[in-house]
Order: structure tokens, then sequence, then C-alpha cells
């Protein structure tokens, strides 16, 4: 139960930080990646302030190398810059630059029930269950617990 | 001055490392989206089901607990056609799961833990939306 109301709380903050953030508006995250056109760099002081703190704060943590809650760290063991990495991130940032949401911002904006992002999450999942599909029958090995 | 909106941003952003940093202290977990809403999904959703539906939704919670306390809309419209947002996001979704993680788990945890990964995905999924942004906007 403290490991839900734990990741409860995380998300909540996740989603506050989102929503205060401007992440939840696809107008401004187009508009930081239309270099071109009227340039608008809110994103940049979000990526940047995220970073920043994740980065010192995980100074503290990693090093621990336990959880208060859980015995081990599940962090992302794989290592090899592949074409799935390379090819898989090209795709997103495709859909990311069609649409204006990238998956935290979506789902936190399904809080306004607006049928666009409905959609859009529903065609996410779907997308998401079908590249899972093809990886079970590509390599039929467990994904790794944590993957980043 | 510096814009209101510049200062949200950096505030908002240092809320999200917050939370990614609270998620790894207390459940040694990376804060990635893609990742943690990945395995509530079949084929063999993950077995540690219960944070990841919690973290979620605490996310989709977290705009409505931003508007209850500043009164402020914490969610803008979409900005695409329908059948414009069926494409993105199916490739959204099918590329972060090739892809091993999104915004949140490459861009921001992975360059944290300075994964090479993390920054090869997040220089390449940055140019590829710019580079659609360019198209859609100033060339189709």
């Amino acid at each position: 139960m403290i490991r839900l109301l734990a990741a409860l709380a995380a998300g909540l903050m996740f989603g506050a930080g989102l929503a205060l953030s401007g992440m939840t508006d696809p107008a401004v995250v187009l508009g930081f990646l239309d270099i071109a056109g009227a340039w608008n760099p809110t994103l940049a002081f979000v990526m940047g302030g995220a970073l920043a703190v994740t980065f010192l704060g995980y100074r503290l943590v990693l090093p621990r190398g336990r959880a208060l809650l859980e015995p081990k760290l599940a962090l992302p063991t794989a290592r090899a810059v592949d074409m799935p990495l390379i090819g898989g991130a090209a795709l997103f940032g495709v859909g990311w630059g069609l649409a204006g949401y990238c998956p935290g911002p979506a789902l936190a904006s399904l809080a306004a029930a607006q049928p666009g992002t409905i959609v859009f999450v529903a065609a996410m999942l779907v997308g998401m269950v079908a590249a899972r599909l093809l990886r079970g029958q590509a390599a039929p090995v467990a994904p790794s617990p944590g993957r980043a | 001055m510096i814009p209101e909106a510049w200062l949200a941003g950096l505030a908002g952003g240092a809320l999200i490392g917050a939370a990614a940093v609270l998620l790894m202290a207390l459940l040694g977990r990376i804060a990635g989206v893609s990742g943690i809403v990945g395995g509530l999904l079949p084929p063999r959703p993950a077995a540690d089901f219960g944070w990841r539906l919690a973290f979620v939704l605490g996310l989709v919670a977290g705009p409505l607990l931003y508007t209850a306390l500043s009164g402020r809309p914490g969610v803008g419209l979409p900005v695409a056609e329908l059948p414009v947002l069926v494409l993105a996001g199916l490739l959204v979704g099918a590329g972060t799961t090739i892809g091993s993680g999104c915004t949140s788990g490459h861009g921001v945890c992975g360059l944290a833990r300075l994964s090479p990964r993390s920054l090869v995905a997040t220089l390449t999924f940055m140019a590829t939306a710019g580079i659609t942004v360019f198209l859609v906007r100033h060339v189709l």
C-alpha cells in the first residue's frame, strides 16, 4: 500500500509539474520545436529545470544502490546504441512533431477530457501494444525491468 | 524581464525532476512514462502492475490538482486534426516502445544518469520532431 501511495504521489507531482510548465499545451510544445517560426523557448526551461533537479537528486540516490521501499534500484541494463533505439526515437519524434504530445503530457491532458486527446492516447496505446507484439515475436526474452 | 511562462516552465520542470527523484528514492524506478505505461499493456503485462497504475492515475490527476491550487487551466487544447492525431499517436506509441523511452525516460532520467543511449535517443527525437514541424508549417 505504501508503494502505491509513493507512486501516486510521484505521478501527481509529475502531472502537476507538466501542467505548471506548459508541456500539456501542444501549442507551446510545437512553438518550441518550430525553430524557423516564432520560436517559443519555454520547453528549454522545462527540460533544463527537470534535468538539473533530476541530475542532482540522482547523485544522492543512485550511489546508495537501494530505494527506501525496495531492496534495489531497477536501472536499465541495455548499453548498445542500436537501430531499434535510433529508429524508434526517430519515429517517436515524428509523432511528437505532428501532434505536440509526448506520452506524459498526453496522459496528463486526459484530465481535460478533450476528444482529440482521448483519440491520441488511444492510438498511442495501440501503437505500444503493436510494437510489444512485434518485439515479442522478434525476441522472446523478457524485457529488462527498468527501461529508459 | 523574463517572461512568466519561462519561469513557470522552469518551476514546472523542477517539479517534474523532483517527482523523478522521488520515484527513484522510494521505489528505485526510472520515471519514464512510456515504459511505465508499457508495463500495463498486453502482451504479458508486468508483474508489478500496481505502482505503474498508481503513477499513471496520479499523472492524470496532476493537472486537476494544479488547477485546484492555482485556479488556472492546466491543459491546452489539441491543435492537430483527428486523423493526424491518430497517426501521431500510433507513431509515438510504437516509437517509444521500439526506442525504449520517451521525453521523460530518455530526455530527463536517462540524461541525468549520463546514459549514452539516452543522449542519442534524445538528440534523435528532438531532431525528427523539429524536422517534422518545419515540414508541416513551412513546406507543406
